[in-house]
């Protein structure tokens, strides 16, 4: 019989534990305290003063526009994500002439930093040099000397954002789809297609509802990380015009981290935890399936 | 005859279309970055000239200027420098941490492996203002070494989720046999497990190396001089001058950055969907 060393397990684990409890645990709670108090960023003290900070940004009309604009654009882009997701995973399972060049060119708005995606997007949606525009120009759709603002008018700036959002987080949900159609038993489409279902019958009747495990899950990371993000904003439109794009993280970091309020930043960002709760009750609720099959 | 080829032929033909539809718009920037690097400036900014063509000759001029008289360099190296000692902390905590919640912790270690996952999905928009406090606290407001320290808080977990996963699949009994033949348990960790999982680590660098290079909201809010930024700040915030934008050099950077990143991370992609598909895919 091996003699295992009781202690050896925690001590190889607690090094780790130790760490990200100190640098997210510990900020996590901060966050709360944080969003109860009056803290500023000079300042020392702390100062308890209840809900207040709530209160106020509730009565906010700029952050409840970022609170319903948080839900339209995580809402929109995940749908359009999630069929967009589906055409192009069905599209990619079976092997082609090319597969792999497709498929690192359908992966690069996901595997490119989001900054640098975003930028490029701000310089095809120039409000002047837009391709975007020329071509529209080109083919007389639009006046060539009122072309659209794509980024300074507000209808057009969040439709922008958002595409471009999608944009990003569509190779993403493919590559999650894709490992669940391969993971399909080939034998059941085509028992089907034995039986007699034609092509659209077997991918609406039975490859999707097999998939639907594998959607919930794109579904989840892909709205934690949509809800959750500022960065193509920040790029894009910095929340303008006339804040009509900002959304719960860019407001949270224009109060707390540009306009020094620690406490309504903080306020502002708790928004963001009831999905989290959500989404965390998901992944353990899917862990635990593994774990009893 | 005929009707059957058509319901052969019509699915192949729509997911062709399909395929290149997609590849097109989603290649589409960087195709335009590749454009617009090459570009003359007054070639850019001539609005009678098709955009898609090049009406005049083509110029390196745009890669000079980023070389020569931005900060560009400076950022890819200290994206290079932040990245290389967040890999090495990732790997010194998350190796251990992983063994042990496969191996050596039983049926809470798995637990646990979820819950050390679950601190994955903390997003920086919810933590960025009481770590702006604790970065200063540590004296590190405005250093590289402040994303080098608050980084490994979303590389440990999804690594060592991953690495957990690696040495499930090692059978048990090559570890037993190990120990019989007199190697201790760190023994058996070291000297056999790590070299059997070699795949899995090459894997956690490359993820904890590209998340880096991707991260910007940290970096954003904890560094505010120039030469202290990582290339996903540095070039779309401080390489805008005023209101100036040097499209041409702006795009050289960004194809610059992308592609190589892109790439990499391209080759190891599937095992990380492995680690949100989990439970899900069986």
């Amino acid at each position: 019989m091996i003699r295992r060393q009781r202690w050896l397990g925690p001590a190889m684990f607690m090094p780790a534990i130790v760490y990200i409890v100190a640098l997210v645990g510990v900020p996590f709670v901060m966050a709360f305290l944080y969003s109860v108090s009056d803290a500023k960023v000079g300042s020392v003290s702390y100062h308890f003063v209840g809900l207040q900070n709530f209160v106020s940004i509730l009565h906010n009309p700029a952050f409840r526009r970022a609170l319903q604009n948080s839900f339209v654009f995580t809402i929109t882009s995940q749908v359009l994500v999630l069929i967009g997701a589906n055409i192009l995973a069905l599209s990619l399972k079976e092997a082609f002439p090319g597969r792999r060049f497709f498929r690192f060119l359908i992966l690069l708005p996901w595997v490119a930093p989001v900054s640098i995606g975003s930028l490029g997007w701000k310089w095809i949606l120039d409000s002047l040099y837009s391709v975007i525009s020329w071509v529209l120009v080109r083919f007389h759709l639009v006046n060539q000397y009122d072309t659209p603002m794509w980024l300074g008018e507000p209808k057009l700036a969040m439709m922008s954002v958002i595409l471009v959002h999608t944009w990003h987080m569509l190779p993403f949900a493919t590559v999650i789809l894709l490992a669940g159609l391969t993971a399909i038993p080939k034998d059941i489409p085509e028992a089907a297609a034995v039986d007699g279902a034609g092509f659209f019958r077997t991918t609406f009747q039975i490859t999707i509802p097999m998939m639907l495990p594998i959607i919930n899950v794109a579904v989840l990371f892909g709205a934690i990380f949509t809800f959750t993000d500022m960065t193509v904003i920040y790029i894009l439109t910095r929340g303008g015009p006339y804040d009509t794009t900002q959304v719960i993280p860019t407001e949270a970091f224009f109060a707390g981290i540009l306009g020094s309020d620690l406490a309504e930043g903080a306020a502002i960002s708790i928004f963001l935890v009831p999905l989290l709760v959500i989404a965390a009750y998901f992944v353990l609720r899917s862990a635990h399936r593994a774990e009893v099959t | 005859m005929a009707r059957r080829r058509l319901t052969w032929m019509l699915p192949r033909i729509m997911m062709w279309l399909v395929r290149i539809f997609f590849a097109v718009v989603l290649a589409f920037p960087f195709y335009w970055m590749l454009i617009t690097t090459f570009k003359r400036n007054t070639d850019l900014n001539n609005l009678k000239n098709n955009p898609f063509l090049f009406t005049e000759p083509p110029t390196l001029d745009h890669l000079r200027l980023l070389f020569h008289e931005t900060l560009f360099p400076r950022w890819v190296l200290n994206t290079m420098f932040a990245g290389l000692i967040v890999v090495i902390i990732t790997l010194l905590l998350a190796l251990p941490a992983a063994y042990a919640l496969a191996r050596l912790t039983g049926e809470w270690g798995t637990r646990l492996g979820i819950g050390v996952f679950l601190t994955y999905l903390v997003p920086p928009t919810l933590l960025f203002i009481p770590l702006s406090k604790v970065v200063s606290f540590l004296g590190l407001q405005d250093s590289l070494w402040s994303i080098i320290v608050v980084y490994p808080t979303f590389t440990i977990p999804f690594s060592t989720w991953l690495l957990m996963g690696f040495f499930k699949s090692i059978p048990r009994d090559l570890e037993d046999a190990a120990m019989v033949d007199g190697l201790t348990q760190w023994g058996a960790f070291v000297k056999l497990m790590i070299p059997m999982s070699t795949s899995g680590i090459l894997t956690v660098v490359i993820f904890a190396f590209t998340l880096v290079t991707q991260e910007f909201v940290y970096a954003l809010t904890f560094i505010s001089s120039a030469a202290h930024q990582t290339v996903g700040v540095g070039v779309p915030t401080f390489l805008v001058r005023g209101d100036v934008y040097y499209w041409g050099s702006l795009m050289a950077a960004c194809l610059i950055t992308s592609l190589p990143i892109g790439f990499l991370y391209n080759l190891f992609l599937d095992r990380f969907i492995e680690g949100f598909t989990v439970g899900a895919v069986k």
